[in-house]
């Protein structure tokens, strides 16, 4: 009987957490004319929201490539800084070690909001508006301090004895860093790039407000502008459809990697 | 990022002990000043240019000799006192009420919701592979295409509304707008809050129970007196940021429903649209007041909750374990 309530349970879970993702699936290849059905499947499947999807006129493979890059160098660029500041946290002693892993968390829970008007108006000032940068430099503000706190967490496991024998044994500090710590610290590393990525390739409202031009969105902003062909109707098969494409390789992603990103999430307790 | 690194075969030296924390304290402050001097740039100038703006106000109408007033204002704290007012106080106050009833909603319901996952998850013997995966798809979803794919779900001859058999106007406006707004963002980040409290509950000892069960408690009692304390800190942290999140939400309710709606708007989105018509002093106002608010409810709430936030990285030993949760 309670095998039968917990199978239960677990059904439920499931159905609770992809019941939404499958109906946009669904939508996605279902026929534009049959957009209203609600069979549990398409009949028949059409790939025509999907190369809609791609119509030169969306730009939509320009807006995944502008994704990709400004979700990678915020990824990169937040790595480079972050591991030697996580680095720095977990492993040395010093005064205020905790003040500044405290003030590094709390400028995490800033609004987006009050970041975006005050840098609008500066970057129109210095004619950022429309650039890569515009969204690659605001974007450090949240990835930053998630990655300093993941890494940190992770730094503090590691075995920091063999640092200390690979120093006896006439390496320096920065050879011990290099040669011993950054091959263990590779998965922490890497499970933070997930994470990061994931956030930045989420993000919306810096994008949303930085670029006006057409050419330089990032895919969730151009997908959530796409018009419809005909008067003011939502083309929501479409845009189900750009959803997918945007949504299935981070749910790959997250299926690859299933133990790592819950390992990361449960470790920085950060979004 | 160059690290000083002498040359190879150095003898180490024996160094004097305050010798060594003083350069330990310059390397530490010279592998700390980038992340420093980014966060500076991109939140602390952003703070005080904020701060600054909203004591001025877009200058209007004609000067003496009847040119247009260009630019700026000093008009101290008048875009603060103009809350308790008028048109633009009522927006103000929707929006602040909007905010903190969203927050406090969704992130109870999250707390429920994610806990009964990890309870559910937690007893399964088999198949949490497979849960577990899919209890990570609501939050791999990007936050603004859960708002279009909710948005529709709950269109007027939508799937919500055929499966309710009702002809609810979901995203038009008023209360159902709300609801709607509520479902989405808890159906997406439920399952944060599950993780962390299945993290929590795989900490937990198997003795506790079979002693809890020999002196005769029920589960209920198993869940209030055992399960609960014990998960406490890791869901506190968990709730705190979600807490955190729900304050500043923009993007869910900006594609759900729209912007310049009264039932959903927050003051994330009034601030953005007063910064859209160029009133970059109203706006940096209400962002200043979120920025208080939110820092103003983190404080309380790690005060009553004791939510030790960094309290995993202070410690030497993680308390959730990496392992735990695989």
């Amino acid at each position: 009987m309670k095998r039968v309530l917990t199978y239960l349970g677990l059904a439920g879970v499931i159905v609770f957490c992809l019941a939404p993702f499958y109906w946009m699936v669904v939508s996605a290849f279902r026929r534009p004319k049959d957009q209203f059905d609600s069979t549990p499947w398409p009949s028949p499947w059409s790939t025509e929201n999907l190369r809609a999807v791609f119509d030169p006129d969306n730009m939509f493979v320009r807006a995944l490539l502008n994704s990709l890059f400004v979700a990678g160098m915020t990824t990169l660029l937040t790595l480079t800084i972050a591991v030697f500041t996580a680095y720095t946290l977990a492993r040395l002693d010093f005064r205020f070690k905790n003040a500044v892993l405290g003030l590094v968390v709390a400028t995490s829970m800033f609004p987006g909001i009050s970041q975006v008007v005050p840098l609008l108006k500066l970057f129109i000032d210095i004619d950022w508006i429309n650039t890569y940068q515009a969204m690659i430099v605001p974007s450090l503000g949240f990835a930053l301090p998630l990655a300093v706190w993941n890494l940190t967490v992770f730094f503090r496991q590691l075995p920091f004895e063999l640092e200390q024998a690979a120093m006896t044994d006439g390496c320096s500090r920065g050879q011990a860093f290099r040669k011993i710590i950054i091959p263990l610290a590779a998965p922490g590393v890497f499970t933070t790039a997930i994470l990061v990525f994931f956030m930045a390739w989420n993000e919306f409202i810096i994008a949303f407000s930085m670029v006006n031009e057409k050419s330089m969105q990032t895919a969730t902003v151009a997908i959530a502008k796409f018009t419809g062909m005909r008067g003011f109707d939502q083309p929501f098969g479409t845009q189900m459809a750009a959803a997918v494409v945007v949504t299935v390789p981070l749910v790959v992603v997250v299926l690859i990697f299933q133990r790592r990103i819950v390992s990361g999430l449960t470790a920085g307790g950060v979004k | 990022m160059a690290i000083p690194i002498p040359p190879v075969n150095t003898p180490a030296k024996p160094a004097r002990k305050g010798q060594d924390a003083k350069s330990t304290r310059r390397f530490a402050l010279l592998l700390l000043s980038p992340t420093f001097l980014v966060l500076a740039l991109v939140v602390g100038y952003p703070v005080l240019a904020g701060i600054r703006q909203s004591l001025y106000a877009q200058a209007e109408g004609l000067d003496a000799d009847g040119f247009v007033i260009e630019g700026e204002r000093f008009v101290g704290l008048e875009n603060y006192t103009a809350l308790f007012t008028g048109e633009r106080g009522s927006a103000f106050w929707n929006a602040f009420f909007n905010t903190t009833f969203f927050t406090a909603t969704a992130v109870v319901l999250e707390t429920i919701i994610g806990v009964i996952l990890a309870l559910i998850m937690h007893q399964a013997l088999r198949g949490r592979g497979l849960v577990r995966a899919s209890i990570l798809v609501p939050w791999a979803v990007p936050t603004a295409m859960s708002g279009l794919l909710w948005r529709w779900i709950f269109q007027p001859d939508g799937v919500a509304n055929a499966i309710l058999n009702q002809e609810i106007l979901w995203t038009a406006d008023g209360w159902q707008s709300k609801l709607a707004v509520i479902i989405a963002e808890v159906w997406k980040t439920s399952p944060f809050i599950g993780l962390l409290a299945l993290a929590g509950l795989q900490m937990i000892p198997q003795d506790v129970y079979e002693a809890a069960k020999v002196d005769g408690a029920s589960p209920w009692q198993q869940f209030r007196r055992i399960t609960l304390p014990l998960i406490k800190p890791a869901l506190a942290v968990a709730v705190l940021f979600r807490m955190l999140d729900t304050l500043r939400m923009f993007d869910l309710p900006f594609v759900l429903i729209g912007g310049n709606k009264d039932s959903v708007e927050t003051l994330s989105m009034l601030a953005w649209d007063e910064a859209n018509n160029l009133r970059y002093g109203v706006a940096t106002a209400y962002a200043t007041i979120l920025f208080l608010y939110i820092a103003l409810l983190a404080y309380a709430f790690i005060k009553i909750a004791g939510a030790d936030v960094i309290g995993e990285a202070r410690a030497r030993k993680a308390s959730v374990k990496k392992g735990a949760a695989a």
